[in-house]
């Protein structure tokens, strides 16, 4: 195999309630290859969160190294640090996070808007994404107008409408009905079979399943890896 | 981010919240508000009293009995202490002097006037012919008093409009005869209305020849001297020229008080400028007040949207583009606010225009440049701390909150 798109190495992440430390993350070493669909599973507290926020570029590790696409993005500036995030990678939340006020073509469009592409390109590449996620006759409605489904489907559109090299779902189907659900999955799974790279946290064990490669956090530790199994 | 993109970003971002926007647009209008018209009504105040003082009369000198300052010990005082009266000779003496244009005695007391068996009482003025033109009046009938010597007038009288109008009504007034005291005068003229003003209203004024009004006051002395200078630029030089004269006169003691006009203009013009100046500050307090509104409604503005902040910060937004939007949005809000301040205020001002039509009440440039200037600079300065503190958002911590 290539080089993986995704190693971390000796990561350790410490937070501080009170005058406890609290080891979200014990050292922590994982590699996870370009275009791979991974599920991160665990009870809470099991710090699978707070790896994904790592992965995300939102929390930075305590001590080890971070290496994305071969790069060393431990050591960037915040500013580097959110060029990254917005040309690398896509968060696909639980709670979907639009903007309320935004409508949905103009959520989509966020992350463009926030690099300052130019509207023309914007414009365009939304009504692409608008069209693939069978959203066209929702472009000018609020939030509050979707239903959860779409609302979910409005904030994968977000993800990938920068075409990153990563998508990163925490619980995606954690607010949705299971039929929604199969849906939103079905999309980010075709996503994936289009070489995006698939990171899911999840709760449910067959959600689980679906995934290529299934990792176990237990206490801020990684328990099981699928990966290191088969190779055994 | 674009301009354009940020700019649309904060609007919609103000205008998502009308409640909060519109409280903050008012707080930011009332304080420019404020401003625009307490400094209107300053400096309406100050034109006010420069317009009144330049209807007196331009390039005036006054000359007035008795010296109103002390200038240290002089040994004419200790001697005499009563000041010599200004006489008609002072007054006709100061034609000598090369500067002087006109000279018009003024010879003040109040008297009965009757006629047809109506009596009334009146303010008498005792002046010569160029009283006129030295104080820019104008006649709605008949002549002014005739040129001559001004020891020995003739017994002319010019009446103000109201008397005309109580003692004579519908019928003429001019060649009846009117008794002023114990004497009795022809009316020559009538004064056209000057409506009120500073000086004496000519209104319910009597103007005869001096020397019969001294003779009817049985003194010899003059209430005031008014001399007009020949032009702005020698108005200095009949001042000095005006006090040597008198000084001559008097046995080389200086016991008249000369004015010029131009000289109580600058002090009027001064303190009230000063006092428009000092009301702008106190109004530009509430412009403060609106700016620490403005930072608390900013502050909780981003407390409740930290999902949003976490949100863009995921989605790639740097700091700065952060606080960059939460600025536009400080002052964005502050600017409307000041517009909407600036047509409240010159509203106000047009209103009391429209009330008070005699009062000037427009407000000076440079209090609405300033109020405007301090709406934008306390907004946007108020509004740094909130930003920055959306900017330092933890995104885990925000994206948490739900």
């Amino acid at each position: 195999m290539g080089s993986a798109l995704i190693e971390l190495s000796a990561i350790e992440r410490v937070f501080h309630l009170g005058d406890s430390e609290v080891h979200a993350l014990r050292h922590l070493e994982l590699a996870i290859d370009s275009g791979d669909y991974v599920a991160v599973m665990g009870p809470s507290g099991s710090g699978k969160s707070t790896l994904l926020n790592l992965l995300g570029l939102l929390d930075r590790p305590n001590a080890g190294t971070y290496h994305l696409e071969g790069r060393d993005v431990t050591t960037l500036s915040p500013e580097e640090q959110a060029r990254v995030r917005s040309e690398r990678i896509g968060f696909v939340f639980q709670s979907f996070h639009l903007v309320p006020r935004l409508t949905a073509a103009e959520n989509i469009a966020l992350p463009m808007t926030l690099a300052g592409i130019d509207p023309a390109q914007r414009a365009e590449r939304v009504a692409q994404a608008l069209a693939d996620y069978g959203l066209s006759n929702r472009a000018d409605h609020r939030p509050d107008q979707l239903s959860g489904g779409q609302r979910q489907r409005v904030a994968i559109a977000r993800a990938t409408i920068m075409q990153p090299a990563m998508i990163l779902a925490d619980e995606p189907t954690g607010n949705l009905d299971r039929a929604t659900g199969e849906d939103v999955m079905r999309l980010l799974e075709e996503l994936n079979s289009r070489g995006v790279t698939l990171i899911v946290v999840t709760h449910d064990t067959l959600l689980g399943a679906r995934a290529h490669r299934q990792l176990l956090m237990e206490d801020g530790e990684l328990r099981h890896d699928s990966a290191v199994l088969e190779k055994a | 981010m674009r301009a354009p993109d940020l700019i649309r970003f904060a609007r919609d971002a103000a205008t998502g919240n009308p409640l909060r926007a519109s409280l903050l647009v008012l707080a930011m209008a009332i304080g420019v508000a404020a401003v625009v018209v307490l400094t209107a009504l300053g400096d309406g105040a100050r034109r006010y009293v420069v317009d009144e003082f330049s209807s007196l009369g331009t390039n005036l000198v006054i000359v007035l009995p008795g010296r109103s300052q002390t200038g240290g010990f002089n040994p004419g005082n200790a001697i005499t202490n009563t000041p010599r009266d200004l006489t008609i000779d002072d007054a006709q003496a100061l034609l000598r002097a090369s500067s002087v244009q006109r000279v018009v005695p003024l010879a003040v007391g109040t008297s009965e006037i009757s006629y047809g068996g109506k009596l009334r009482e009146v303010m008498l003025a005792g002046t010569n012919a160029q009283f006129l033109e030295v104080r820019r009046l104008s006649l709605a009938q008949g002549r002014f008093l005739s040129e001559g010597d001004w020891r020995r007038g003739a017994s002319e009288a010019v009446i103000g409009g109201k008397i005309r109008d109580e003692l004579f009504g519908a019928q003429s007034a001019l060649g009846q005869l009117i008794r002023v005291g114990d004497r009795r005068f022809r009316v020559v003229g009538v004064m056209s209305s000057t409506g009120q003003g500073l000086g004496m209203n000519t209104d319910e004024l009597v103007i005869i020849p001096v020397s019969l009004a001294q003779a009817m006051f049985n003194s010899n002395t003059l209430f005031r001297i008014m001399v007009e200078a020949g032009s702005r630029e020698s108005i200095d030089a009949a001042k000095t020229q005006v006090t040597e004269i008198i000084k001559l006169r008097h046995e080389g003691e200086e016991d008249v008080t000369v004015i010029t006009q131009d000289a109580v203009l600058a002090t009027f013009d001064k303190l009230l400028g000063t006092l428009t100046l000092a009301v702008a500050g106190i109004a530009a307090i509430s412009l403060a007040v609106a700016g620490i509104l403005v930072m608390n409604v900013m502050l909780v503005s981003v407390t409740q949207r930290t999902a949003e902040i976490g949100l863009l910060k995921a989605l790639g937004a740097t700091g700065a583009t952060i606080r960059n939007a939460f600025l536009t949005e400080a002052a964005m809000l502050s600017l409307a606010g000041a517009l909407v301040g600036y047509l409240l205020g010159q509203g106000a001002a047009a209103l009391i225009r429209q009330l008070y039509p005699t009062f000037p009440a427009y407000p000076p440039d440079w209090a609405v440049i300033a109020g405007l200037s301090t709406a934008l600079v306390t907004g946007i300065v108020f509004g740094v701390l909130p930003a920055r503190q959306a900017a330092r958002l933890d995104p885990v911590q925000s994206l948490a909150k739900r």
